[in-house]
């Protein structure tokens, strides 16, 4: 488990905001810091206000409530042109009337650099998005992928204390999407500035991020990291929503030795130390999740596990290197969903074939 | 023709049958009313127009020798050179001042009204309900000597006699053509300005402009075809306008137009007022052409 208190210096604090759009709640009071040269996320489904959030640090809106502070300075009132951030926008919005390298160009013209001093910045901007020598060229003339790169040299040109990305790879296709995520990775560590990613996209999260806020409907519902959000998610909506997750309903029935005893049901009784229930937990009736890969198929007699259950495979989707099987346990009317790695000599089962699952106390996470 | 075309065809038709089953055929035989009624209406007097003015006006016959006196009288007489140029600078400075004046409302109807944009494209339109001619006359009333105008700064003491540079002048020929192509100028550069993606102008907030040198570096850039569709619009038709000038424009005010119509008519020489009318529509040409060079630079993009 890896250490989840942020480290560094806070560059960006935000103070319980709040944005209403007449009298819808887009944000319903967000707190919380974004370490300087951090990677961090904000993840979430449509509507849930990360985009919002974005757009306020951006400066383009105005929270309804709440304070936000980059770099120690209070942000209320000061117009998008003269905060420290830069934002690469969904839509690129790349100036269809200038060519790439006026494009690049188009901030450091304020500043009043030189021609020569420009021309090296722009150049050296593009090299690094890999567009070297492409500075002629029209800007109706990019492709998706190169004008997603322009956008990015020209928020990178301004060396901004933060970059706000907003969905900045949506539009491109899986393959060229999956390359961008490694080099805006890459990127990011090279420059060390702070990077702000709006994504819906749980997996490019998980990929990207040194830190995740999960939001819905207006509000955090966890800010940690890649690991523990996977690991250790608070709630059943966080849990859902990265990765797969089988949920079983369960009983608390005590608590002795500084164990919580639970009654699962389909596995039956587990007692689990209170860092499984990072999210508290409730009395009488809850929910325990198990990742798929924690669960286990035991393929002969001798295999032995800490708990072992008797179920039959409903269903199996062979994925080359893994099989994913539904399983139906006794007790439970929804299938659990196991992953095995396909290694050399363990056979493949069919609907129909019963089946042993064997499980471990760790892999349960109690969830509020 | 294309493949698919082919394909679906019985063994070689004979080229007749092919034209007329054809795409193109199809095409040609829906825009042919309207073609036909450019060909009598459009070409045909132009090409009439055309002739006549390598002809001469022989009493009341036209001598049908070819000949380009009447050009050369077009471009050498002193009178209709400082007609032609005061048209080109009266439909100049109303091209200018519409043009001038419509960019603010159609930056307002397009950047800061939210609900009911279509009611206030519809109130931009309200002029057109009444005639052209009423309105030449209500400016009448307003310009006039004791018109409107006068009679209020003449109220309240602003002046001692009534103001007289305001009627029958090319000021007031500015003043009702600008008022009347308005609306012209206001809708092409509001389609312009509406088309504008919001997040270029959230990009150029972001990269450090203030309001006023984002409006410089993106918004009037990207919104100038459609101003020089609005200039294009506005310009030549009022080159060649002769009711306003004969109205409002006095003896200083007249126009290029206003002397082709004496040529055919009063004057009896056809064959000059087609020199005449042939001259100012190259002239009109030559500068419509400068502004569609200018318009595509700006639509090219880069560069």
């Amino acid at each position: 488990m890896t250490d989840d208190r942020p480290r560094g210096r806070a560059l960006i604090e935000l103070d319980r905001v709040e944005k209403r759009f007449d009298e819808v709640a887009a944000l319903k009071g967000v707190s919380g810091s974004i370490m300087e040269g951090e990677f961090f996320s904000l993840l979430g489904p449509s509507g849930c206000g990360k985009t919002t959030l974005l757009r306020l640090i951006a400066g383009f809106d105005e929270p309804t409530r709440g304070a936000i502070a980059i770099d120690g300075k209070p942000m209320a009132g000061v117009p998008a042109n003269l905060r420290p951030t830069n934002m690469v926008f969904q839509s690129y919005a790349i100036f269809p009337h200038l060519d790439v390298a006026q494009n690049v160009a188009y901030g450091l013209r304020r500043l009043r650099l030189g021609r020569e001093e420009t021309a090296r910045r722009v150049e050296e901007a593009l090299g690094m998005v890999d567009l070297a020598g492409y500075g002629k060229r029209a800007a109706h003339a990019l492709s998706g992928g190169q004008r997603q790169r322009v956008a990015l040299a020209r928020a990178l040109v301004m060396r901004p204390r933060v970059l706000l990305l907003d969905e900045p790879l949506s539009a491109l296709d899986k393959k060229l999407r999956e390359q961008m995520q490694v080099e805006l990775r890459r990127l990011q560590r090279a420059v060390g500035i702070t990077f702000i990613l709006v994504t819906h996209d749980q997996e490019e999260a998980l990929i990207m991020s040194d830190r995740i806020a999960v939001m819905f409907d207006g509000e955090i519902a966890q800010l940690a990291s890649p690991e523990t959000l996977y690991r250790r998610p608070v709630d059943r909506r966080v849990a859902s929503f990265i990765g797969v997750m089988n949920f079983f309903d369960a009983r608390v029935t005590g608590e002795s030795a500084g164990l919580i005893e639970l009654d699962v049901a389909g596995l039956g009784p587990v007692a689990i130390p209170p860092e499984q229930a990072p999210g508290g937990r409730n009395a009488a009736g809850t929910t325990v999740g198990i990742r798929p890969e924690m669960l286990t198929l035991l393929f002969s007699d001798t295999e032995r596990a800490e708990h072992e259950v008797s179920g039959e495979v409903v269903d199996a989707v062979y994925y080359g290197d893994m099989t994913y099987y539904d399983l139906k346990l006794p007790g439970t009317e929804r299938p659990a969903t196991v992953s095995m790695r396909n290694t050399a000599g363990r056979p493949v089962l069919r609907p129909g074939d019963p089946a042993r699952v064997g499980w471990g106390r760790e892999s349960v996470i109690l969830l509020a | 023709m294309s493949r698919a075309d082919a394909g679906a065809m019985p063994a070689r038709p004979s080229g007749i049958r092919r034209l007329l089953r054809g795409e193109a055929a199809q095409g040609l035989v829906l825009v042919s009313p309207t073609f036909l009624y450019a060909l009598l209406l459009l070409a045909a007097p132009l090409t009439l127009v055309l002739l006549i003015s390598f002809w001469t006006q022989d009493y009341l016959e036209l001598d049908r020798t070819f000949t380009t006196a009447n050009y050369a009288e077009a471009w050498s007489d002193p009178l209709y050179r400082l007609l032609m140029g005061r048209s080109l600078v009266i439909s100049g400075v109303v091209t200018l001042t519409t043009v001038l004046l419509a960019y603010p409302i159609a930056y307002f109807v397009a950047f800061h009204v939210e609900r009911n944009k279509a009611l206030w494209i519809f109130l931009i339109t309200i002029p057109f309900w009444t005639s052209y001619l009423l309105r030449v006359f209500l400016w009448k009333v307003i310009l006039g000597y004791n018109g409107v105008l006068n009679s209020a700064l003449l109220g309240l003491g602003l002046v001692d006699q009534p103001l007289t540079f305001l009627l029958y002048n090319a000021n007031a020929v500015v003043i009702t053509l600008a008022h009347a192509w308005a609306p012209f100028a206001i809708l092409p550069i509001y389609v312009a300005l509406a088309k504008i993606d919001r997040s270029l102008l959230e990009a150029a907030e972001d990269l450090g402009d203030g309001p006023l040198r984002r409006f410089w570096r993106v918004t009037l850039p990207l919104s100038m075809p459609g101003v020089i569709a609005a200039a294009l619009i506005v310009f030549i038709p009022t080159v060649g306008d002769y009711v306003t000038p004969r109205l409002v424009g006095g003896t200083d005010g007249l126009m290029i137009a206003n002397m082709i119509q004496v040529q055919f008519g009063k004057a009896n020489n056809a064959p000059l007022g087609a020199a005449l009318a042939v001259s100012a529509m190259a002239i009109v040409a030559a500068i419509s052409l400068v502004f569609l060079w200018l318009n595509r630079r700006f639509t090219r993009g880069g560069g």
